[in-house]
């Protein structure tokens, strides 16, 4: 179990516990959190559940695999922080991730 | 105006199955898509991915079960109407009038919409001012490429579509390729061929830049690209490419009246119909307790929408539950020969 914190562009704040084993996406849709669009479901095919990690976090996330990076490439404003949440798998050591949503996804 | 008993909308692995169905039970159907290609996110989003929890086919790519799809309703004879997207619908006393983004009208008993996750279109720059250019010096996809020649081009993306443009117009242009990080998503050849030109001076590459403005009247004159580093480039241009693939969206649905929550339509499990009788949802964009967004899925309920649509268009008759293996009429219909 992970507690993570979405912060939405207008500045709002969501805070959710979600269970080991699923992705930030995953959660994120199960709890309607607005702005997660994931459009193709967790398929590394849309770009649509894109966020941009707190910068302390970066370097404690997994790394891109092969084709998210490419995925990145059509997400909407992507920047250096950018990951799409179906590809971060909730782990207790993703304990107080902060992640934001971009003020559109598409 | 083209008369037959149901329009599917989408032409996705659910829409061609239910095509199957309804040419099973006496059904006539044609199907619209966006896409210039038949085959949806199969074909859009994993043509060489494998699937595989097809029933009874271990393993088969989206391009695979495309083709054996279509194989499969080749008797029927399905009429596709390609790069069409149905703008709107009217009731007409018991039928539906259809009219697609290209004119063409339908009157139809049902229509049966298996959209996906909508329609696909392209993937636009974020920036606000960019709409006012599109279509004039702004594109995100080219119809004549003519227009470009002895122009200075500034293109934008990394994918196959973002370097071959630039590699085959560089021809005939002056070309400036903007990317937002050093790697590319596109063919390691393209890639190499784009770096080279770059060297000798045919090409102009700027990586880990994106757009920050654009500057132009009626027309775009130049645009400012921002490094990473913060550092601002202003390029003069005539004008600008977008490539950024495709994106997937409701469109028109959203005015049609139905019942919508988070991009999909909500259905009844009996036939599939949504709360405006004679219109149906199937696949991807239909949503019920339990659903699940599998192709297998899809295909179950093509087959009850099919049946759901008979009653729209034989009102007057029953349809009788038959199986493939002995049914006389379903076999003639396939055009078995004994």
């Amino acid at each position: 179990m992970a507690k993570i914190t979405f912060k939405t562009h207008d500045n709002d704040s969501h805070v959710i516990d979600i269970q080991n084993g699923l992705s930030v996406m995953e959660g994120a849709v199960q709890n309607d959190i607005p702005g997660i669009d994931a459009d193709c479901g967790g398929g590394m095919a849309c770009a649509t559940c894109h966020v941009y990690v707190n910068e302390e976090w970066l370097d404690k996330l997994p790394n891109k695999e092969d084709g998210e990076e490419d995925m990145l490439d059509m997400a909407f404003e992507p920047k250096k922080n950018s990951r799409l949440s179906c590809q971060l798998i909730v782990s207790d050591e993703l304990d107080g991730l902060v992640v934001s949503i971009p003020s559109q996804q598409c | 105006m083209i008369k037959t008993d149901v329009l599917i909308i989408g032409a996705g692995p659910t829409g061609l199955f239910c095509a199957h169905q309804l040419g099973i039970i006496g059904l006539n159907c044609e199907i619209v898509d966006n896409l210039d290609k038949v085959g949806g996110q199969c074909i859009e989003l994993y043509p060489d991915k494998p699937i595989y929890d097809i029933p009874a086919i271990p393993e088969c790519t989206g391009e695979e079960l495309t083709n054996n799809l279509l194989k499969q309703i080749e008797p029927f004879k399905v009429k596709f109407h390609l790069n069409e997207r149905v703008e709107e619908l009217k009731k007409d006393v018991n039928r539906w009038h259809v009219k697609t983004s290209g004119k063409i009208t339908f009157d139809v008993a049902a229509i049966i919409i298996a959209g996906g996750v909508g329609s696909f279109e392209p993937r636009k720059f974020p920036l606000k001012e960019c709409e006012k250019f599109e279509n004039d010096s702004l594109y995100y996809s080219i119809k004549d490429k003519t227009i470009f020649k002895d122009k200075t081009i500034s293109i934008f993306g990394g994918g196959d579509s973002a370097l071959d443009w630039a590699l085959e117009l560089s021809n005939t242009c002056k070309i400036n390729l903007i990317h937002r990080r050093d790697g590319f998503s596109g063919a390691e050849s393209s890639v190499q061929k784009v770096k080279e030109l770059n060297k000798t001076g045919k090409l102009s590459l700027y990586t880990r830049y994106q757009m920050e403005s654009l500057i132009g009247d009626n027309k775009i004159n130049e645009v400012k690209i921002k490094h990473e580093n913060g550092k601002i480039e202003q390029l003069k241009t005539d004008y600008v490419l977008g490539f950024f693939g495709l994106i997937m969206q409701l469109g028109p649905i959203l005015n049609w009246g139905l019942n919508i929550d988070k991009k999909t339509i909500e259905v009844n499990t009996e036939n599939f119909e949504t709360n405006v009788s004679g219109i149906f949802a199937i696949g991807d964009i239909c949503s019920y307790p339990g659903k699940l967004k599998l192709i297998l899925s899809g295909f179950h309920e093509g087959a009850l929408a099919a049946r759901g649509s008979f009653k729209y268009a034989k009102p007057d008759e029953k349809l009788r539950f038959e199986f493939t293996t002995t049914s006389k009429t379903a076999q003639e219909r396939l055009g078995i020969k004994k």
